[in-house]
């Protein structure tokens, strides 16, 4: 896929102004799409998800008749679709991440519901940990069109920013409110190069810019009828973007995840080592290392799901029955011989999710593939500002707030960076006393 | 038994991979239960989102040869929750699955919790549907289970959309929206202290259409309930109500007989079919893709008192 993507970088400029999409060569549209739609409130969030699930008939007749009765004569609002605790009807907002599920003939999706609310930005995180494109909504009429260049909202750099820290892989803008514009082709342009210069300032890739209404229907899943866009309707692009790829062209690493010891007490049965396969790929036959043992062995046999397989490949879980008697339990990693190199102490960005910030020196509970080990943050280098992603300097992390830190563990683990796997590269932080999770590590 | 059936054929969205990707995480998300807590089981109500759920645990724990059937034993029993308003088919299949499959059942009965005086009925044919929460933590309690396996889909209901995978609950067996642990990754926080526990859910990705075309491609025995029988039913408020010792009818009501299935299966009291001529998966797989209205809204008697009932029942320890 290089030489389509570089090109399109190169022309991205004008590319995504016009609304063209960066298409993959990889055909993973068998797997649903999970993306998140992140925004301010009141951006119409809720109302866009609302009116994808309406369109493509996801909404079922009963569920609509709850809305019609609440509406009383009045117009439906879309937007009460998605939110559905009793603390969020009472304050109009999103509190927590909900998902939801559609399908177009072309394939299937699963929206991740992220809060845009400030105070609800682990919720986000959340989200953006499992997604394979974010849809930011830019709300039009927010926007000072008048201005020599148009100046974004704190949320919209906020939520790109978060997006692009925990590489999502695409990232697509959203214009929302277009009718409500005067001109809506000017502002759509201007809005579009205002988008494009943050972007680029922030190493931002754009995925793709597209004009909606929400609230009308109009360029959702209904292409646009203006002279000023020709290009795909938002449902269009959503079902061109790729879902996050396994590494099969890798040294092989699976996290154990579950050991198996069927027929125990028969003395003569061998243990299946279950793991999700991180990157690579395994066949019978193979020489394989155990980490952190360092011990080799070779795999005699292979399964998945029930049955005997010959090979297994990254994202699938393989069950691996060694040749061999050896010392493996949850948490060690099988990996290619000679190919990690174990550390106790790594540089990472760390996402803060805890109302109690985070304290340098004490011991948190930190689990990295299938293993908990304590670690000590023993270094803050700096803290991330949001807005700009300028490097300011911080005593500690609150809640909500990004940093680059140096973690000590208590162990060797093989950690990669998160660029490079998001399986060898990603941990969470969790707190000794409450157990809640305090934050999220990506391995630099 | 219906034959395996050609989804290819029947339908264009069947993807295959869609369903083994479904799988796959579902398997990883239930060995990671027998990995990571000590006393796990699995809610097996004989219904057929948790008949999904057993086959993917035998895919997960167990072995099969050439096609046969599994070989092996769960790393957990099976748990159901008897209102005693279960509908006699649902029992009669949950008890033959469990034997064929060599499996340990552990039955709470509603009963105990009156006996005990831990339920009281206001009259005696109230819907013992609401009730199932004390019964269900009372179980969780005796057994000292620390993680109960659910098949809730979040496709079901607004306040499921929102539950986690992993979703801790509290030692009065709460469920807390506002303090859900943020659900990262694949690295489930699971860490608990005595006293709270876990329910997971394995298929809260998947939904309706993915069950049923699951359920045709794996060939997955259900109660003859899924499936179209003739049965004595009453129209009221828009819902058919089935004929039986506790839902009789109401003065001027006609009975009549009706050719129906049932697309969720749960107490007597509460749970409706639908008219449908649809006599094994495949069929309703090609129903399940022209229906109009939701599984709950269709079925449920007592979801539909509320927005927010379902919400209310979780946070006191409902599924």
């Amino acid at each position: 896929m290089s030489a389509q993507t570089s090109h399109a970088a190169a022309d991205s400029a004008s590319a995504t102004a016009a609304g063209k999409v960066h298409q993959s060569e990889v055909d993973t549209t068998h797997r649903a799409l999970r993306f998140l739609t992140a925004g301010s409130v009141d951006d119409g969030k809720s109302t866009l998800i609302g009116r994808l699930l309406f369109d493509s008939r996801a909404i079922l007749a009963d569920q609509l008749d709850t809305l019609a009765k609440r509406a009383a004569g009045q117009p439906i609002d879309l937007s009460l679709l998605t939110d559905g605790l009793e603390a969020e009807r009472e304050q109009g907002i999103t509190i927590d991440v909900a998902y939801r599920y559609f399908a177009t003939k072309q394939r299937k999706f699963i929206i991740a519901d992220a809060p845009g609310h400030e105070q609800y930005t682990r919720n986000m995180v959340t989200a953006a940990a499992g997604s394979d494109a974010a849809v930011v909504l830019v709300d039009v009429t927010k926007l000072d069109l008048d201005a020599a260049e148009v100046p974004l909202l704190p949320q919209t750099r906020r939520h790109s920013l978060l997006a692009h820290l925990l590489r999502v892989p695409s990232i697509v803008f959203a214009i929302n409110k277009i009718d409500a514009a005067a001109d809506p082709g000017e502002a759509f342009r201007k809005v579009g190069i205002a988008l494009e210069k943050f972007a680029a300032a922030a190493g931002i890739r754009v995925t793709a810019v597209v004009p909606v209404s929400a609230l009308r229907g109009d360029n959702v899943t209904q292409p646009l009828a203006a002279d000023w866009y020709q290009g795909p309707s938002l449902l269009q692009v959503l079902e061109s973007l790729p879902t996050v790829q396994e590494t099969v062209e890798a040294p092989l690493a699976v996290p154990v995840q579950y050991v198996a010891r069927e027929g125990e007490g028969t003395g003569n049965q061998p243990r299946t080592l279950w793991g999700r396969i991180a990157q690579g790929q395994v066949r019978a036959g193979d020489s394989v290392q155990i980490l952190p043992s360092g011990v080799t062995a070779v795999v005699a046999e292979l399964r998945r799901a029930g049955e005997v397989v010959d090979a297994c490949l990254a994202g699938e879980s393989a069950g691996l029955v060694l040749d061999r008697q050896v010392d493996v339990s949850r948490g060690d990693w099988i990996v290619a011989p000679g190919s990690a190199a174990p550390r106790r102490s790594v540089e990472a960005t760390l996402a803060w999710l805890d109302t109690e910030p985070a304290v340098l020196g004490r011991k948190y509970w930190v689990r990295h593939g299938n293993r908990w080990v304590q670690a000590r943050i023993v270094a803050l280098h700096h803290r991330l500002d949001i807005q700009t992603l300028a490097e300011t300097e911080a005593q500690e992390l609150s809640v909500n707030e990004i940093g680059h830190v140096t973690v000590e563990l208590q162990a060797d683990l093989p950690v990669q960076p998160y660029a490079e796997n998001r399986v060898g590269g990603a941990m969470i932080v969790v707190d000794p006393t409450s157990n809640r999770t305090s934050g999220a590590l990506l391995v630099r | 038994m219906n034959a395996p059936v050609n989804l290819e054929k029947l339908l264009p969205l069947a993807d295959h991979r869609h369903l083994d990707h479904l799988e796959e995480e579902a398997i990883f998300i239930l060995r990671e239960v027998a990995a990571a807590f000590e006393r796990p089981a699995l809610l097996f109500s004989g219904g057929k989102d948790s008949c999904v759920v057993l086959r993917l645990a035998e895919k997960a724990f167990k072995q099969r040869i050439a096609g046969n059937d599994f070989k092996g034993k769960l790393p957990f029993p099976l748990v159901h929750v008897d209102t005693g308003h279960n509908f006699p088919e649902v029992i009669e299949f949950r008890d033959r699955r469990v034997a064929e499959m060599g499996e340990r059942l552990v039955v709470g009965h509603l009963e105990d919790s009156m006996k005990k005086g831990t339920i009281r009925l206001s009259h005696p044919l109230e819907s013992r549907n609401g009730h199932q929460t004390v019964t269900l933590l009372e179980t969780i309690e005796e057994h000292r289970f620390d993680v109960l396996i659910g098949g809730a889909r979040r496709d079901e209901e607004k306040a499921r959309a929102k539950e986690r995978i992993f979703s801790h609950r509290d030692s009065f067996g709460q469920w807390q929206p506002k303090e859900q642990r943020p659900e990262l990754w694949n690295l489930f926080n699971t860490r608990i202290r005595p006293g709270e526990h876990f329910r997971a859910f394995p298929i809260s990705n998947w939904t309706e259409l993915d069950v049923w075309l699951y359920i045709a491609r794996e060939n997955i025995p259900l109660p003859s309930l899924y499936y179209a029988h003739d049965r004595q039913v009453i129209r009221r408020k828009g819902l058919l109500v089935p004929l039986t010792e506790v839902t009789p009818p109401e003065p001027g009501e006609q009975v009549e007989t009706a050719q129906v299935r049932f697309r969720t299966v749960g107490d007597m009291t509460c749970t409706c079919p639908v008219e449908s001529p649809a006599a094994n998966a495949a069929d309703v797989v090609a129903e399940t893709l022209t229906v109009t209205v939701s599984e709950r809204g269709a079925t449920r008697m007592d979801d539909r008192t509320s927005d927010a009932s379902m919400e209310r029942r979780k946070k006191e320890g409902y599924f």
